[in-house]
């Protein structure tokens, strides 16, 4: 059969055609969903997939952000921006009001990221909310124990993992039953790679946070990673603020999230970047996978996105 | 519809050498980044000694599994070639995980069933081989590993091949049941040094087969002829912009109650090509099989209830034609009340109709299934509770036959079995389709997957 004659469905198409079922069997058997939104590339695609799902209505479920306090301004500038955008509601969860309250106590140090924190300030949202499906942007191709991971990702009622006990996921039906208390973290960017959602956004022609493109910034350099300077940061012996022409492969919190040097200042630079490259984005710029072999599995298991 | 975008499983006993060439397969097409490998390096190094690369160690990504060598769920790897994007299931080898490997394996469109050139066709490769089967995976690609330890023999490689034919034509009526040719191929590998994984083999050249990676660049996936199959639709959601609460959910939420994507809903309406925004009524779900095109006269089941489609609507577009595996939201010509969990489908070939079913089922729970128990079963967007009448009859693995049953299943049994639905469901057979011929089954206590489902048969 020659392959004219057939109808072409992209392997993005056929990604997004599968995602899409997944974002719409939470919003049918779950009572309240919620979509969590960091403004990082991964879940920019989770916006437009549940545009694509749900319009011309609005989203069955609000958009939740962790706020850790120590965000890039320009992703919460985006972040406000795009969900206005929407006309969708947001709710932010903030890691400062969990250390006012008493719920965790900050790290001190040079090093000190809130990081950990994080967890239990998603978790208490949660609880607070009463959600019982979070959908979240996490890929399997990003780290060992993610490509372990179901797409619904059943959490118990301490909000915590048990990777040697996930339930069978067979074909597309995804069992979403769970007891109060419990709920199920659902991934529907499951089988994307970090190029696929690149790619993505540039079909989609999907706007993101300026520190995903090259730009210069004051920074230092840590353990191998240039890290953003900003005003408190504590430097440690022989560190130096020095200028950079940088760019973000992810967007997590500014303490733990390192730059890449880069030029790639377009969407089409950063494509070719994204397929040229030899290091995962984990690898290259978080510090917190950094910690032991098993650091995500551990995080994760503890109840981390 | 040509599908870009490969899905494979990789199968066989514990130390066939899955792992290695999952490994081998990254490696040779320069998918292993550079901080993975480093990784793999340092491992390796600690676990035996200087200067050894443990390719495993790249899938297997949880503590248990790098403490104790072995898989015990599966692991998804993603590599691309200038052909194709491939997915990889890396299913465990041992018993006790077989239910993570049918896991695996339900989404697979090739299994590779890796046999080790010393040993022959073992007990578990069987065990794979007919699940492979009998999930309907339409190809098999048995790799017989390890060449270099048996000198690289033609002869060895034959023997293998012939022993593993022997017991090929059950794999085979199983295909001809979902009319297409079952294909099996066999090729001679070293995972190890990437004979014929990538690269032809120097060492073998009595193959003249392609190597594994050409052979899975090449090979056509299910959703090939999406006319030749019946189309099926199943609602997932119906979409209401005008509703506070679409169906399916419970009680409204209070953040639907507040103004939220009112406008933006309207705006993006126009922009769109939605019509009607204010009282639009969609019905969304994702074609699990066949063609759709506007105005094509369709039934709504189980009611029966017939009407057109008067549209075919995504978020970018009015489509005139929509194809498996696309989603997407129909308008109908009519007023009908459709809900979650029926099937829109052309009238002339609808899907059988039914409470009664006859099923395999892959039991994957520690507690045993028993004659009588009621459980949840979940089919394509459809929850109904079910009850397990009787079991018909066990395969047994050793000989592939299917025996006198016992009183119970128990962990990983694989049976026949009769059951009802409280609710009619509208299905094929698993071997016409998978999509609408497949469910699972939960444990309503628990709320675990104890079963996953393949209808054989209508039992009314």
């Amino acid at each position: 059969m020659s392959v004219a004659t057939r109808p072409q469905l992209s392997h993005l198409r056929a990604l997004e055609s599968e995602a899409i079922h997944v974002m719409r069997e939470v919003a049918a058997e779950f009572e309240r969903p919620v979509l969590l939104f960091s403004g990082g590339k991964d879940s920019i695609v989770l916006l437009r997939l549940a545009e694509k799902a749900f319009r011309p209505a609005p989203f069955p479920f609000p958009l939740m952000h962790v706020d850790t306090g120590h965000n890039f301004p320009e992703v919460i500038e985006y972040r406000d921006r795009r969900v206005a955008e929407l006309g969708e509601r947001l709710i932010v969860a903030s890691v400062q009001e969990s250390i006012d309250k008493g719920r965790v106590v900050e790290e001190k140090g040079p090093r000190a990221s809130r990081n950990q924190l994080q967890t239990v300030t998603l978790l208490d949202a949660i609880n607070e909310h009463g959600f019982d499906a979070a959908f979240g942007g996490a890929r399997r191709d990003e780290e060992r124990a993610r490509a372990k991971e179901r797409v619904f990702s059943f959490r118990d009622d301490f909000g915590q993992w048990d990777p040697k006990n996930q339930r069978p996921e067979l074909w597309n039906l995804y069992n979403g039953r769970i007891k109060k208390g419990e709920h199920v973290r659902v991934f529907p960017l499951s089988n994307w790679t970090e190029l696929d959602v690149w790619e993505y956004i540039d079909q989609e022609h999907l706007e993101v946070p300026s520190i995903y493109f090259a730009h210069e910034r004051q920074v230092f350099s840590r353990d191998g990673m240039l890290y953003a300077w900003r005003e408190g940061t504590e430097l440690i012996d022989g560190e130096e603020i020095f200028m950079a022409t940088v760019r973000y492969r992810t967007v997590g919190d500014m303490s733990c999230t390192g730059g890449v040097r880069s030029t790639a200042a377009t969407l089409e630079e950063v494509v070719l970047e994204i397929a040229a490259t030899r290091i995962t984005e984990r690898g290259e710029t978080r510090a917190d996978d950094r910690v032991s072999e098993a650091a995500m599995e551990d995080r994760k298991k503890a109840g981390y996105f | 519809m040509t599908l870009d975008l490969l899905r494979f499983t990789t199968a066989g006993s514990v130390d066939d050498g899955k792992s290695t060439l999952i490994g081998r397969l990254l490696f040779d097409s320069k998918q292993i980044f550079e901080d993975q490998l480093a990784h793999v390096v340092q491992a390796s190094a600690r676990r035996g000694g200087e200067g050894t690369l443990d390719l495993a160690l790249l899938t297997d990504g949880l503590r248990a599994e790098r403490e104790q060598g072995i898989t015990i769920d599966v692991a998804y790897r993603y590599f691309a070639t200038a052909r194709r994007r491939f997915i990889i299931a890396d299913c465990p080898g041992h018993r006790q995980y077989t239910r993570n490997m049918v896991t695996g394996a339900s989404t697979a469109d090739v299994a590779v069933v890796l046999l080790d050139a010393r040993k022959g066709v073992l007990e578990q490769s069987k065990r794979h081989a007919f699940i492979s089967a009998l999930l309907s995976i339409p190809k098999l690609v048995v790799a017989v590993n390890k060449m270099d330890l048996v000198e690289h023999s033609q002869a060895r490689f034959e023997e293998v091949a012939a022993e593993f034919e022997a017991f090929a034509p059950i794999l085979r009526r199983g295909g001809r049941r979902a009319g297409h040719q079952y294909e099996i191929k066999y090729m001679p590998i070293s995972a190890l040094n990437g004979d014929n994984v990538v690269e032809r083999s120097a060492a073998m050249p009595w193959y003249d087969g392609p190597p594994l990676l050409e052979l899975l660049e090449e090979v056509e996936v299910a959703y090939d002829h999406p006319h030749e199959k019946p189309a099926r639709f199943p609602v997932q959601w119906v979409v209401r912009p005008g509703a506070r609460a679409a169906a399916g959910a419970g009680s409204a939420p209070p953040w639907t109650q507040v103004d939220a994507g009112g406008d933006a809903g309207a705006g993006a309406a126009a922009e769109h090509g939605w019509t009607g925004a204010g009282d639009y009524r969609g019905y969304a779900g994702q074609l699990a099989s066949g063609a759709l095109r506007v105005g094509d006269e369709v039934a709504v089941l189980p009611s029966g209830a017939r009407t057109r489609i008067a549209g075919i609507d995504t978020y970018d577009g009015q489509l005139e034609e929509a194809m498996a595996p696309m989603s997407l939201t129909l308008r109908l010509e009519d007023e009908l009340d459709v809900s979650r969990g029926e099937l829109i489908c052309h009238p002339h070939e609808p899907p059988a109709l039914g409470r009664e079913l006859l099923a395999d089922v892959c039991w994957m729970a520690e507690q045993p299934l028993r004659p009588g128990s009621r459980y949840v079963l979940k089919h394509t967007a459809r929850t109904a509770t079910a009850i397990v009448d009787r079991i018909e009859d066990v395969v047994d693995v050793h000989t592939l036959e299917r025996i006198v049953p016992p009183e119970q299943l128990e962990l990983n049994d694989i049976a026949r079995v009769r059951l009802r639905t409280r609710a009619p469901l509208a299905f094929d057979t698993y071997t016409a389709n998978r999509r609408t011929g497949s469910f699972i089954l939960i444990d309503e206590s628990s709320n675990g997957t104890v079963g996953a489902g393949m209808i054989a048969a209508s039992a009314a």
